[in-house]
């Protein structure tokens, strides 16, 4: 079973939801997961870039009442 | 299993963040000017390039050298004018002016207030994300010594003084996207 981990990005703007992304996935084993919540509007478009740049997959992502929430999985 | 992440994100990160052997692409920014509403593009782009495992480089040269003195230096250079210079264009990352409006620091005080309130990122803020995503600033060497500027008025963390030719050299290379801002 997959340890996940939680980061919370909420209120954070452009780039910083990234940036704090980038920095904690590096603290999580390899094939273990990664949950971010971002209220930025912009995240959609750019976690989908941040993935297929770094190669870390989005396993799941939503939306509820304005939180974006994406699920990555560490490369 | 599920962990919460602490914030702010321990230092420990900055580690895995060295020479990634794997980055295929490189962004290479001329930071030329030393404007808030220039270098505020700069430091953006750096962070999400080094976010997205571009190796980030940025080249820092003439007013874009006074950002990244010291906060605390006032008074930079050896003769007359390079302190007249350092005393008009206050250095630091904290103190930065717009091209438009400034008005005496009105308009700065203003975008920061703005800033603040719309939760984005300081300039000195993301400057430190990206000192600790391992983006390199490498100074330029002429107007360092034209402005009679000296590694140890810089931040720490700066790389090593270098000319044009570098520069050539980075932009040119495969898979690098550069700017000059």
């Amino acid at each position: 079973m997959a340890t996940t981990t939680i980061l919370d990005a909420r209120g954070l703007k452009c780039p910083m939801p990234i940036v704090k992304t980038a920095q904690q996935i590096k603290l999580v084993e390899q094939g273990d997961l990664l949950e971010v919540l971002s209220t930025d509007p912009g995240s959609v478009a750019d976690f989908a870039a941040w993935s297929r740049s770094t190669g870390n997959e989005i396993v799941e992502q939503g939306v509820q009442d304005g939180v974006y929430r994406f699920v990555l999985r560490r490369k | 299993m599920t962990a919460v992440a602490e914030t702010p994100v321990p230092q420990e990160f900055a580690a895995a963040f060295e020479e990634n052997p794997e980055a295929t692409r490189q962004l290479v920014i001329i930071n030329w000017s030393g404007d808030f509403d220039r270098v505020l593009p700069t430091l953006i782009l750096e962070d999400a390039a080094a976010a997205m495992g571009y190796k980030t480089k940025v080249f820092t040269t003439f007013w874009g050298l006074l950002p990244f003195v010291k906060d605390q230096k006032r008074i930079v250079g050896d003769n007359w004018m390079q302190k007249m210079l350092s005393f008009m264009q206050r250095p630091g990352i904290s103190h930065l002016k717009t091209t438009k409006m400034n008005f005496m620091g009105m308009g700065p005080w203003m975008m920061g207030r703005l800033m603040k309130q719309y939760n984005v990122a300081s300039a000195k803020e993301m400057l430190e994300a990206a000192q600790a995503m391992g983006v390199e600033f490498l100074p330029c060497q002429m107007t360092m010594e034209m402005f009679g500027l000296k590694k140890e008025d810089f931040i720490d963390g700066l790389g090593e003084p270098v000319g044009a030719a570098t520069v050539l050299e980075l932009m040119t290379q495969p898979n690098t996207a550069s700017l000059f801002i």
